[in-house]
């Protein structure tokens, strides 16, 4: 086709359903840090207790590869990926790759490269540059996903959000493609989170705006626009990534260098600065609002500087974004939203003494099925069952099933029931029998769910989430979960 | 279809122990309790049994693997004692195996033991148990009330059987074990509740509350099985026959496969169908005396009163709060109290059902005797709804001298 460009094909992302007023933070913390301002805006989105990094990454991934009808069927999509990169500094494993389980979480090709990357806020930004400058090969799916906790009281409880992003990259009806770039690196420590730690250490953010940023981002953009071959006033919207509360400061200063418009991004107010992930959630929102021709300039602070120049072709096939950050849900329950960050230590009682120790081998045999939500799908009667089995569950043939995925399949809860007395840490534990297709029910744990909001009847959707954690070994299972069907 | 194991073996002897909270006793001493009164009512010495076999759920948390915690508690004289597991029927497989024993003739008397020690878990339930290596990667960390629960959502979705009737005939079946423990000296809960109470009591898993749920108890109760000709030899004219043990246990269906629409336990339709042709009963509503089910739940209790066949499909609900099975209704269900009242120390629980039949035929039964009953059916429903092994054992009166 003679349209055909490399660049961002398809878009998803991913912002958890659990939103945190910004004025419930405030007025709980108000006794011990009164003057702390309640950030950019009304709310903050945070992980339920059962997402991470990972199992967002694998939503924004699964959005992205549903989200364009012109790219083909999903299966064909993701054999044709060869390259998953995702970019965290709040990864799960340190020593398995967890690209690797959202790829078999997306049921994309063994064959795909898939590679982790971290070590700054800008692994996002600079995951994407890379992926944008190798253009020529296949399909390349960029994921950029960040679960950061802050400290109770911190200025950071109310910057930060959680969520993630997804971009195909590849050559075909491009949505954007990269027209100019630069890149600058300082050792510029205006923040830091140690390896193993939990929270991040902040510098005053003034010093990192007037005596770092200031300067590195209005020389790093130029340079860009200049490798753009285009002028500043080309510039049709500004994009801005930057940890510390600096981006309003940032954009308003760039804005002014630049003379174009400060943006008025939703992002932050109803999301928050979400690590790794905001260099893409951030272009994500500004291609969901530009038109054709646009050109837009993605700046991503994080030691140093990312700036991305891109040339908009045509609007996004979903505005999955903006939507999502008009929906979630309002948590108004201070010590709810610390207990299930794992901030707060509840008496969690003997049910929770439970040994969770995973038997890997038999994860192993079953891998395909557990992370891919796979059933086996009977050749000689059609039926589908979860998990697959050498037996027919319905004819008891031998050996006649393969492989289907589920994953994408809506469900119907055929019974359920609201558990107080199981341990969850999001009680009550609500579980119960979901069917499929071809005659399929599985038994399964429903999540971002409350009391009182399940019928038998109602339509579900699949979510990739833990389903249990082993403190003593420090691993975590992952398994699909139904939710309710919404409009994030 | 095989002959089947109808009056081929008898009942020479029952015990069972006080359920409770027994915190002086460990399972010996709550063997030891059951087996006392067993031995004395089948009127031999412990000498005389040939085999035995033991049921034993909660094996790590509880009283340990092997035939070995019976051998040794009642100093079995190094007969044969095989451990047996079946989830909640595991007392019913115990008697199961004694039964089989004698019935081939490989022994003249056996013995079957059920026990088990919960209170001393250190939960208030039953314990937290992993499913499986495998299965413990998708399945939900599930308690069984929540297990059981989906029952009452399906069946009130598949009977279009609004769920507050559904609540109320579930409260009365608490209500009618509650009235019916008041006569019994051995069961563990022994008050009076109202219907209120119940509808009105703390959410356990939605829509039961924790009087829709049987107590946690401990205890032991056991049966001391021979043929009619030992029996006779030993100057029995009158015995409780088995009539019928079957048991059915899932094939996966209703865990993975929409043709179980969850609001009914199949393997006890399964199980209730052979064990009315092993017995030779026609019509259960006409035929049967008294019932003693797998009341874990009230709701368990309901919808087994329809896969029983004594109750139409989708009417148990009726007949429940018309008070058919009432203490004084066309056919008791739970005259001892049930595993509402008794709670229900796994392993123990089929025999402490047989127990109360065997009494009720013999006219043994005291304050709550019912009026000459012949024919009785004992229910396990091991497991949960989805999964599940069931067993259904009926006993009858059988003159020894004919």
């Amino acid at each position: 086709m003679n349209d055909s460009r490399h660049g961002i094909l398809a878009l998803g992302s991913y912002l958890p359903h659990g939103r945190l007023p910004r004025t419930v933070v405030q007025a709980a913390n108000a006794w011990f840090a009164p003057t702390r301002k309640a950030g950019p805006g009304e709310r903050r989105s945070f992980c339920n207790w059962d997402e991470d990094a990972l199992t967002m990454a694998v939503e924004a991934g699964r959005a992205c590869l549903n989200a364009n009808p012109n790219v083909g069927p999903e299966a064909e999509l993701a054999q044709r990926i060869d390259q998953l990169t995702l970019a965290s500094t709040s990864l799960p494993f340190a020593d398995r790759s967890n690209a690797g389980v959202v790829r078999e979480a997306l049921d994309l090709s063994t064959a795909a490269e898939v590679t982790d990357t971290g070590g700054s806020m800008r692994a996002g930004s600079t995951a994407l540059k890379a992926a944008l400058g190798t253009g020529g090969r296949g399909d390349h799916l960029v994921l950029a996903s960040d679960c950061i906790d802050a400290k109770p009281a911190s200025a950071q409880e109310l910057q930060f959000g959680h969520g993630a992003a997804a971009m195909l990259i590849g050559k075909g009806q491009a949505i954007a493609s990269l027209v100019g770039t630069a890149g600058l690196q300082q050792d510029f420590v205006d923040h830091y989170r140690a390896s193993g730690e939990r929270f991040e250490y902040a510098l005053e953010p003034r010093w990192a705006r007037d005596a770092g940023y200031r300067q590195q981002v209005v020389e790093t953009a130029q340079e860009a626009l200049r490798s753009a071959g285009l002028e500043a006033d080309k510039v049709t919207r500004l994009s801005i990534s930057a940890p510390g509360g600096l981006s309003q400061s940032t954009a308003k200063q760039l804005a002014a260098q630049l003379s174009i418009a400060s943006p008025d991004t939703a992002l932050e107010r109803r999301a928050g600065f979400c690590g790794a992930a905001q260099p893409l959630l951030a272009l994500t929102e500004a291609l969901e609002a530009a038109g054709k021709d646009e050109v837009i300039a993605l700046v991503c602070l994080g030691q140093g500087v990312d700036v991305l120049i891109f040339k908009v072709h045509r609007a996004p096939d979903t505005a999955g974004l903006s939507s999502a950050l008009d929906s979630g849900v309002d948590e108004d329950n201070y010590t709810r939203y610390l207990a299930l960050r794992g901030l707060l230590p509840l008496e969690t009682g003997i049910r929770a003494e439970r040994d969770n120790r995973t038997a890997l081998s038999a994860f192993w045999r079953k891998h395909e099925a557990i992370t891919g939500f796979k059933g086996g799908l009977c050749s000689a009667c059609g039926t589908l069952q979860f998990p697959p089995t050498k037996l027919c569950v319905s004819c008891a043939a031998e050996d006649t099933q393969t492989l289907k995925r589920m994953a994408e399949m809506t469900g119907r809860v055929r019974s359920f029931t609201e558990d107080w007395l199981a341990y969850t840490p999001k009680p009550p534990l609500v579980f119960g029998n979901v069917g499929f297709e071809d005659g399929a029910n599985v038994m399964m744990e429903f999540t971002d769910v409350e009391a009182g909001q399940l019928e038998v009847g109602l339509p579900v959707r699949m979510r990739f989430r833990i389903k249990d954690t082993d403190e003593r070994r420090g691993f975590r299972r992952y398994f699909w979960k139904p939710a309710p069907m919404r409009a994030c | 279809m095989p002959e089947g194991i109808r009056d081929k073996v008898v009942i020479l002897g029952m015990g069972c122990s006080r359920f409770g909270e027994r915190w002086e006793s460990g399972p010996e001493e709550l063997m030891l309790e059951a087996f006392g009164e067993a031995v004395v009512d089948a009127g031999i010495g412990k000498d005389d049994i040939d085999a035995a076999w033991l049921g034993v759920f909660f094996q790590e948390q509880s009283t340990g693997k092997s035939g070995l915690p019976l051998s040794q508690a009642l100093r079995l004289p190094n007969i044969p004692v095989t451990r047996v597991e079946n989830l909640c029927a595991t007392g019913t497989e115990a008697l199961r195996g004694a039964t089989y024993a004698v019935a081939s003739g490989a022994a003249d008397i056996a013995l079957a033991m059920g026990v088990e020690k919960l209170k001393d878990t250190g939960f208030g339930g039953l314990p937290e148990r992993t499913k499986g290596t495998t299965e413990d990667l998708w399945l939900p960390n599930s308690t069984a009330p929540g297990s059981f629960a989906q029952l009452a959502s399906a069946y009130s979705a598949v009977h279009r059987r609004d769920m507050q009737d559904l609540k109320r005939a579930m409260a009365h079946v608490s209500v009618k074990s509650h009235r019916n423990a008041l006569d019994n000296p051995k069961a563990h809960l022994r008050r009076a509740i109202s219907e209120d109470d119940v509808l009105n009591a703390a959410t356990v898993a939605y829509p039961l509350g924790v009087l829709d749920c049987c107590g946690v108890s401990d205890g032991a109760a056991c049966a001391i099985v021979c043929t009619p000709d030992v029996a006779r030899g030993l100057g029995r004219t009158d015995a409780v026959a088995i009539k019928a043990l079957q048991l059915a246990p899932s094939n996966g269906v209703e865990l993975g496969n929409d043709a179980w629409d969850g609001g009914h336990t199949l393997t006890t339709r399964i199980a209730a169908e052979r064990a009315y042709r092993e017995a030779g009963i026609a019509d259960p509503r006409a035929e049967l005396d008294l019932m003693e089910v797998h009341d874990c739940f009230s709701v368990t209790e309901l919808v087994l009163m329809e896969d029983l066949g004594v109750s139409e499909e989708g009417r148990a609900i009726d007949d429940v709060l018309d008070g058919r099975y009432d203490h004084d209704g066309a056919i008791p269900c739970q005259i001892d109290g049930g595993l509402k009242c008794f709670g229900h120390p796994i392993g123990a629980s089929g025999l402490r059902m047989a127990y109360e039949i065997y009494l009720q035929l013999l006219g043994r039964a005291g304050g709550r005797q019912l009026e000459s009953p012949s024919v009785g059916l004992a229910q396990n429903l091991g497991g949960v709804p989805n999964r599940n092994v069931a067993s259904v054992a009926i006993y009858g009166l059988k003159d020894t001298t004919r």
